[in-house]
């Protein structure tokens, strides 16, 4: 049983140790990343799901449960506690899509698995994410770049279905992302977000900042960002409906504001 | 002395990783000599003797196969690399015909593929991947954890032994237990021999005859209609 993960920080890109020695992530722990680009942030998830052990560019350290992780966990996909979801907007496996999804079920379970039903399961959640349903079976090359987005999340949730799951920005890239949230925080895990997104980064329990490659603070949600973040919310449902209604080729109007601002 | 044998497709970064484990090594002071087999052109030896001053060689293979020339020069280097005080020979090759392999008993044999090219890759490289001791998977950064996973699994399908290495070559991540592979291995004895069996047949082509059709040949040949057959004494 996963209950918590542990970075032992270790250097900036300049060198130069990093704001805090350590943090430990609690199962059902919801947290961000947030910096400038470049910062570091896809680095720092990279570190959690290579298992860092110091050899790195970082020089961070990870432990499971306070342990250094078995080496299972890297070298048997079945193992893995980990699922990331990364910045990638294409694929480039020369594979259908459901040969894909059943050869990844079958390697990241350790028990016999249903297949084709988990394989309908996982699309059926991506299509809820994607405004262009993915056929089975066309191409993992051929998937556009939201479609590419809403199966990682999909295989990351239902395929890997594992206690960690770390996610790169997975605002970008033309997929429901208030859905994503809503279907993500249906499981109780660990949720790392790196984003760079307002309505995410109020939703979780704290967040990690960086600059330069290093951590250079965790600062937790206080009571006066609990109260921004409904709003925030309020405020960014309101643009969603405001997109979609330019996008369909309607009007907008003044009254749609009220309430909010 | 211990051997290492490293081949893949070219530009899967065989030399980005061998240069980790060269410096890795290094500083376990543990000096290695390293000769690249290729066709027709190579210039790593260069670049690494400038790097860590260490002794390199290449050949090129020209009218013999890369493997071939390797299992020819294979005892020289040896002797050239305890000469020169080494303690470890990297040999890199091409391994270009995907028929046979140029790993020996007695050294450990490494094979380079990248996680983008392709999920058929594994299929196709034959003896080079499953008789290799450690597959080493680079480019691991450039897809998505998900088709890493597949990639495994694919690899895994065809060489079941085979241990699998997921490194990120421009950074060094997962170099170290590879050194460590190489620290374990029993030292290369004298008598060494190819692993696993070379293909039958002689190559009529390698012997000069242009002729096409198999009427033309002799030996292991084939029709477009057959499978391969034996014609001759
Ligand atoms: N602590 C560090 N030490 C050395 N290099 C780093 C460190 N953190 C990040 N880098 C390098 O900085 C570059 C940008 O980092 P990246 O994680 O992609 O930033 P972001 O995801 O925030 O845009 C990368 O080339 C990465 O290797
Ligand atoms: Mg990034």
């Amino acid at each position: 049983m996963i209950e918590s993960i542990t970075i032992l920080t270790g250097h900036g890109k300049k060198g130069g140790t990093e704001g805090v020695e350590r943090i430990d992530f609690k199962m059902g722990d919801v947290v961000s990343i947030v910096g400038p680009t470049g910062s570091g942030k896809t680095t720092l998830i990279n570190d959690i799901e290579l298992f860092a052990d110091g050899t790195t560019p970082t020089g961070r350290r990870v432990l499971i449960n306070g342990m250094p992780p078995p080496a299972e966990y890297r070298d048997n996909p079945a193992c893995n506690p980990i699922a990331l979801i990364t910045q990638h907007t294409t694929f480039l496996s020369d594979l259908p899509v459901n040969e894909f999804l059943r050869t990844h079920a079958r390697i990241r379970s350790q028990s016999p698995v249903d297949g084709d039903g988990l394989v309908r399961q996982t699309l059926d959640f991506a299509n809820q994410l994607t405004g262009e349903p993915i056929i089975p079976t066309s191409q993992m090359t051929e998937l556009s770049g939201g479609q590419t987005r809403a199966l990682l999340i999909a295989d990351a949730t239902i395929i890997c279905n594992t206690p960690i799951v770390l996610l790169d920005e997975v605002e970008n890239a033309g997929i429901h992302r208030t859905r994503a949230l809503e279907l993500l925080r249906r499981y109780r895990k660990i949720f790392i977000f790196v984003t760079h997104d307002p309505r995410i980064a109020l939703l979780s329990d704290y967040r990690i900042i960086m600059q330069q490659g290093r951590i250079t603070d965790v600062l937790y949600a206080n009571d006066e960002e609990r109260e921004c973040s409904v709003k925030v919310s309020q405020l960014d449902d309101l643009l969603t409906r405001m997109r979609d209604k330019l996008r369909f080729g309607e009007r907008l109007t003044i009254e749609e504001l009220e309430g909010v601002l | 002395m211990k051997l290492l044998i490293c081949a893949g497709p070219a530009t899967t970064g065989k030399t980005a990783v061998l240069r980790h484990m060269i410096r890795k090594l290094l500083a376990k002071n543990l000096r290695s000599a390293f000769l690249k087999i290729d066709v027709q052109y190579a210039e790593e030896d260069e670049i690494f003797a400038r790097e860590f001053g260490i002794p390199t060689k290449k050949v090129y293979s020209g009218e013999l196969c890369p493997d071939h020339c390797n299992v020819m020069v294979l005892g020289d280097a040896l002797r050239w690399a305890d000469a020169e005080g080494c303690q470890v020979l990297m040999v890199e090759t091409a391994g270009l015909c995907l028929r046979c392999s140029p790993y020996v008993d007695g050294g450990l044999g490494i094979v380079v593929l990248e996680a983008t090219s392709g999920m058929n890759l594994p299929l196709k490289v034959g003896p080079m991947l499953s008789l290799a001791d450690i597959a080493v998977v680079t480019k691991i950064d450039r897809v998505s954890q998900a088709e890493r996973e597949v990639f495994r699994s694919r690899i895994q399908d065809v060489a079941p032994q085979v241990r699998i290495r997921e490194v990120n070559a421009l950074y060094g991540i997962g170099i170290d237990p590879l050194v460590a592979s190489v620290e374990a291995f029993p030292d290369a004895g004298e008598n060494l021999l190819l692993r696993g069996n070379p293909p039958v047949g002689t190559c009529t082509i390698c012997v000069g005859k242009k002729e096409i059709g198999w009427q033309a040949h002799f030996g292991v040949v084939r029709a477009l209609e057959n499978q391969v057959f034996y014609r001759g004494e």
